[in-house]
């Protein structure tokens, strides 16, 4: 039963990564005032590059560079339709994840599936400290370690973070205060698509060390869903990412058991997706929308 | 140098095009870019892909056949923005639809064919609009945001439909994830002989004419306009904005559904794992690129199974890879709907030390 | 037309140290500002006036860096300034208070004021806290630097805001209209301040008003803007208020018709409000009671932000109440919803016209949007007869549109009439009005009063909620005024006066 529940946990802690990551990368977007829907393809993208490239120069590490690169391209594209033009936000970003996907599927294509092959690294492996809880990769540990005290800092504690809040809330009041609307908005969405890259890239190159075609399947919406969840705060969103992962590891062990042998596991799969759309129907009410959630700024 | 976009004080008519002409020139280069890297030739590739399928019959009917689910995913996302609902689950309601067309499929043997369709069409409709229901719900009851519930719906009927394949509808005699053949009544019929062009083709058609005259001559269209482009202005009026919003969302729903029985029962006549090839969310960008109006859906659904069929030619003739053409369509979304942007601005480009103002 | 080169006085400032040089701006065919020239100099209250729509706040947004001028410059000390942003502005020394304010409501004002000057890393509230208290003593300008913005009263808001600029080091002020959204006192206290920082602090400030008396008591220099030029510019003790209003309106008041007032309503109320209360996350209302006889027209007075705009959505129903009751003709509402208040006869005119249509749909969509049943044939509407309703409408509420033109093109007078041809041909038993005239000409402004007028003698109770208290005064029969959500005076017309009205909406009086 201990080992049951160390497993879960540990498995846990790894599913949750990529989910921690783009959603701190979705809540850095959003507090700036706009909506990023291209979290699934920017972590599709990353998660292409990412392998594409390790699998060509031979280093995981290359591999990331490239995928971070891939995600800042991305949020460029994306920032320069829905801040300097002001394209509508959900067209712009559903338009960004289905670029993303066809693109890297077109290349996928192209570069390893062609003669029937797939592409395949040797992934990351868990560092060890003692016991499986404690076996993790070293993104998991970053993450957690590094990244959320990163952000929680970033966002409430840094001169970026009070320009990121306050254009997201009323760029009116932050362009006369001084703070460049454009320029904080670019940048915000910037570092999220380098965190939801991270995200893209722990899944190819740590995770499963392969490319699949739908490899993401949704992750990004359920980023999208945990920062709802968590109110835009941190720690909520920690706890929202908790719970999927947990039910998610929780399903994994289930298909274990004889009496779920006849289940397909295709429907325990299913399974984490709707308990986020209850723990949605159950805390997603009266939520503190950003002031200027998906408004566009312009000057007269 | 700097740029600054400046908004225009009226508009010259030629711009909209011109610009509209450079996004689709952009998005020619971009895929001929694509191309060359796979080592095909772009211009024959081209050609392959955006005039040949026009050019013979057999491509011209198969372009019919690849747009007729964008038809129906189109309607049902033009619909549900026009109402200001962000259903980005057609993906997820087609497929559900797909689930209940196969459901009767399997079990109406034996049914007069007028019979066996008009359930097989129901079906599909009902479980689009199934699921369709608790993102509506969630948003008319509790204010919940749907574009996350509906997308998140997207892959759960995807998990599904390959649970029932792997599961209980597996194959009976080839063993694979592929359910039987639906029973004969409840197949639609060929409307162009010798052709695979099938009644959902019509049937589409005759939704995108509804959905026109709805929303443009009927009063529920007034009030669901009035609601999409001002909310709070129509509730000042008196109308039912979260009725609005909940019957749009069903109806929207139960359209996408409608296009996934079309599918099963039209042309696949089986339910498998790749039913949809990302039609509910080409349905966005078919829906985004018409600008919402209903007989734009279908003229951008016609030119966008011209690509798909053209795609498909030019992969087999060069070797190049087919998921070029949803490549295509997914550039041609963002440089368009740029252009409509762009064209309302002008661009100054101004140095920091320039002195005079012109 | 005296130009401002014209005008060479000695005043209490020094030389001119500013100047604004001939700036047009035109949004689409709408010429907002023509060829106005104006200079400020420090150390002197420089009193900005005009109608609504003069073209003040556009100016004073060109000067700040909001709003980019198609021609004409901005001077200091005979060097032309780039001014592209706020930036810029508070560069050249200029700072700025925004009639809304330009606070992230949520954030404390500590970090409001740290905004301006934040950098990219770490950021040090400790000091900026400091600095804020060394900053309030220094100008006397006391404000609470932990407290969430949103938690403060707009006085101490607006204090915030003052104090923002100052601590950017501005050494001219632009204030747009002050003091519209403050009580008595708080004006007052706030022409206090700005007598201090004149003469203590030597800083110019631009005063933008329409308020007559507020300029006598601070101005130093009055200019009057008119229709996007500058009609007069002059020394303030030089003129009399009677001469800036003529020169504001541009032609005498034509004495508005004075209405009938029935001396004492006999018929019951149709409209009855007993302790209607309000949750404070829905806007904070509470023991709201007031009745409504047929005919009688009840003003709703009060400082902006007392609740008015609350009490207006609990009538149109867009805002649900948590206690006590709404009688409509002796029938108790169960809830008030928008469909239930319209069936029982309410109508409403909102206080935003823009929020209150759809801007994309025609006019006539917008007409008939609150009875789109009426006009529903079997198979589609009856757009024949919609138009025919919208063209007799046109001719009686002398509406200059065509049906099918889109509402959003047309002028705010002309959106406004529509607005009141819809409520109207409901025939309302209730009508509630809230800001009829906010932002119209004269012209439109006497129109509208004058169909409030005609409404109510043909029977129509109407509720009245303005922030204009000449209009309340002028219409009302009583005047019900309110402070922090509640009704706290009803006064009969002939017992109003500014001054009793005045103490009230200022929480003094009881």
């Amino acid at each position: 039963m201990i080992d049951v529940t160390e497993e879960i946990i540990s498995s846990s802690l790894r599913i949750a990564t990529p989910l921690a990551l783009a959603a701190l990368g979705e809540l850095v977007t959003e507090k700036s005032g706009v909506l990023n829907l291209g979290v699934e393809g920017i972590m599709y993208g990353s998660a292409f590059v990412g392998i594409a490239t390790a699998a060509q120069t031979g280093s995981l590490t290359a591999g990331l560079i490239a995928a971070l690169v891939s995600g800042a391209l991305a949020g460029l594209i994306f920032a320069f339709t829905t801040v300097t033009l002001g394209v509508n936000q959900h067209v712009a970003g559903l338009g960004m994840t289905l670029l993303m996907i066809s693109l890297c599927n077109t290349a996928n294509r192209i570069m390893f599936t062609a003669d029937g092959g797939q592409v395949r690294v040797d992934p990351w492996q868990p560092l060890n400290f003692g016991g499986p809880i404690f076996s993790q990769y070293l993104l998991t540990y970053a993450t957690f370690l590094v990244a959320v005290p990163f952000v929680w800092w970033l966002l409430w504690k840094s001169g970026l973070g009070l320009k990121i809040r306050a254009v997201g809330e009323n760029p009116e009041a932050a362009d006369v205060a001084g703070i460049g609307v454009a320029k904080t908005r670019y940048t915000a969405i910037i570092i999220g698509s380098l965190f939801m890259a991270l995200a893209g890239a722990f899944i190819t190159l740590a995770f499963v060390g392969t490319f699949t075609v739908n490899i993401i399947n949704g992750r990004g919406w359920v980023a999208l869903a945990l920062v709802i969840f968590g109110r835009w705060t941190i720690g909520r969103l920690l706890i929202g990412a908790a719970l999927f992962s947990l039910v998610n590891a929780g399903q994994l062990q289930l298909r274990l058991l004889p009496s779920f042998a006849d289940v397909p596991f295709e429907i325990l799969l299913a399974l984490p997706f709707l308990a986020v759309i209850v723990g949605l129907a159950i805390s997603g009410r009266n939520v503190p929308y950003p002031g200027a959630y998906l408004k566009p700024y312009k000057r007269l | 140098m700097k740029a600054r976009f400046v908004l225009r004080a009226s508009t010259p008519w030629w711009r909209g095009p011109l610009l509209i002409a450079a996004a689709a020139l952009l998005t020619i280069l971009i895929s001929a870019i694509m191309i060359r890297w796979a080592g095909g030739a772009p211009i024959p590739a081209v050609r392959y892909m955006f005039i040949s399928p026009l050019q013979s019959r057999f491509g011209f009917t198969e372009s019919l056949l690849s747009a007729t689910p964008l038809v129906f995913t189109g309607a049902a996302v033009a619909i549900a923005f026009r109402a200001g609902y962000w259903n980005i689950g057609a993906e997820g309601q087609l497929l559900a639809g797909t689930i209940g067309a196969t459901w009767v499929g399997l079990h109406a043997e034996s049914l007069p064919r007028i019979v066996g369709v008009t359930l097989i069409l129901l079906a599909g409709m009902l479980f689009g609009a199934l699921w369709a229901l608790t993102p509506a719900l969630l948003r008319t009851r509790l204010g919940i945001d749907e574009v996350v519930t509906t997308l998140l719906l997207n892959p759960v009927a995807l998990l599904i439909i390959t649970g029932l394949l792997n599961g209980p509808w597996r194959n009976s005699e080839s063993g694979f994830p592929d359910s039987d053949v639906i029973a004969d009544s409840t197949k639609l019929w060929i409307i162009w002989p010798n052709t695979r062009v099938h009644f959902g083709l019509a049937l589409g058609i005759v939704i995108i004419g509804l959905c026109w005259w709805f929303v443009g001559k009927m009063s529920g269209g007034l009030k669901l306009r009035a609601v999409g482009l001002a909310p709070n202005a129509a509730r000042i009026a008196g109308l039912p904005v979260e009725r609005t919003l909940l019957t749009t969302a069903l109806v929207s729903g139960g359209i996408a559904g409608l296009g996934g029985a079309s599918e099963i029962a039209g042309v696949a006549h089986q339910l498998t794992t790749g039913i949809s090839n990302n039609f509910g969310y080409t349905g966005v960008i078919v829906a985004t690129l018409a600008a919402l109006s209903f007989i734009g859906a279908l003229l951008v659904a016609l030119m966008f199974g011209v690509i798909t069929v053209g795609s498909f030619s030019a992969s087999r003739a060069l070797e190049i890879p087919s998921q070029i053409g949803q490549l295509v369509q997914a550039v041609l979304l963002i440089t368009v709907v740029s252009a409509l942007v762009i064209q309302k601005y002008r661009i100054v480009w101004t140095t920091k030390k320039s002195e005079g103002r012109k | 037309m005296n130009s401002v080169e014209g005008v060479a006085i000695a005043s209490r400032g020094g030389a001119p140290s500013i100047f604004l040089r001939n700036i047009t701006k035109a949004f689409g065919e709408t010429i907002a500002l023509s060829d106005v020239s104006l200079d400020l100099r420090a150390g002197e209250v420089h009193a900005l006036l005009g109608e609504n729509g003069a073209g003040k706040t556009t100016l004073m947004k060109i000067l700040y860096g909001l709003s980019q001028p198609d021609s004409g410059q901005i001077e200091a000390d005979g060097v032309v300034l780039k001014i592209e942003s706020p930036r810029d502005a508070r560069a050249a020394g200029i700072g700025m208070v925004t009639q809304h304010f330009s606070l992230v409501k949520n954030m404390t004002v500590i970090e409001n004021i740290a905004l301006a000057s934040a950098k990219t890393f770490a950021i040090d509230l400790a000091k900026v806290r400091a600095e804020i208290v060394a900053a309030s003593a220094r100008f006397g300008l006391d404000v609470p630097p932990d407290a969430v913005i949103a938690s403060l009263p707009i006085a101490l808001q607006q204090r915030v805001e003052i104090l923002k600029a100052l601590m950017s080091g501005c050494s001219y002020l632009i204030l747009d209209e002050p003091t519209a959204v403050l009580g008595p006192n708080d004006i007052d206290s706030l022409l206090e301040v700005i007598r201090r920082l004149r003469s203590d602090a030597g800083i110019g400030i631009v005063l933008i008003s329409h308020k007559m008396a507020e300029i006598e008591k601070v101005a130093d220099r009055v200019s009057v803007l008119r229709r996007g030029q500058v009609v007069s510019s002059s020394l303030a003790n030089g003129i009399t208020s009677k001469e800036l209003v003529t020169l504001m309106v541009g032609e005498q008041q034509s004495g508005a018709e004075q209405r009938q007032r029935s001396a004492s309503p006999s018929q019951s109320p149709i409209l009855v409000l007993e302790s209607v209360g309000v949750s404070r996350e829905a806007g904070g209302l509470s023991d709201i009671s007031f009745t409504v006889r047929p005919g009688e027209i009840l003003g709703i007075a009060g400082v902006s932000g007392n609740g008015q705009t609350e009490l207006v959505n609990v009538l149109s129903g867009t805002t649900q109440i948590d206690s006590g009751t709404i009688t409509v003709e002796g029938h108790q509402l169960g809830s008030n919803t928008p469909q239930s208040l319209m069936r029982a006869g309410v109508g409403i005119l909102g206080e935003d016209r823009h929020a209150s249509a759809v801007h994309a749909l025609q006019v006539v969509e917008n007409l008939i949007l609150d009875c789109v049943e009426k006009f529903a044939g079997k198979f589609q509407l009856r757009r024949k007869e919609m138009l025919n309703h919208c063209e007799s409408a046109i001719t009686q509420f002398e509406i200059k549109a065509n049906p099918k033109q889109a509402f959003g093109t047309l002028s705010g007078g002309n959106m406004q009439k529509v607005l009141l041809a819809r409520l109207f041909s409901r025939k309302p038993k209730v009508a509630i009005i809230s800001q009829p005239t906010r932002g119209l000409d004269v012209m439109a402004t006497n129109y509208v009063r004058s169909l409030i007028a005609q409404a109510s003698k043909q029977g129509t109770a109407v509720v009245l909620v303005s922030e204009d208290l000449d209009e309340i005064l002028e219409l009302a029969d009583r005047v019900a005024v309110m402070y922090r959500g509640s009704v706290v005076g009803i006064v009969d017309h002939t017992a109003a006066s500014r001054e009793s009205i005045g103490e009230l909406m200022a929480g003094i009086a009881k």
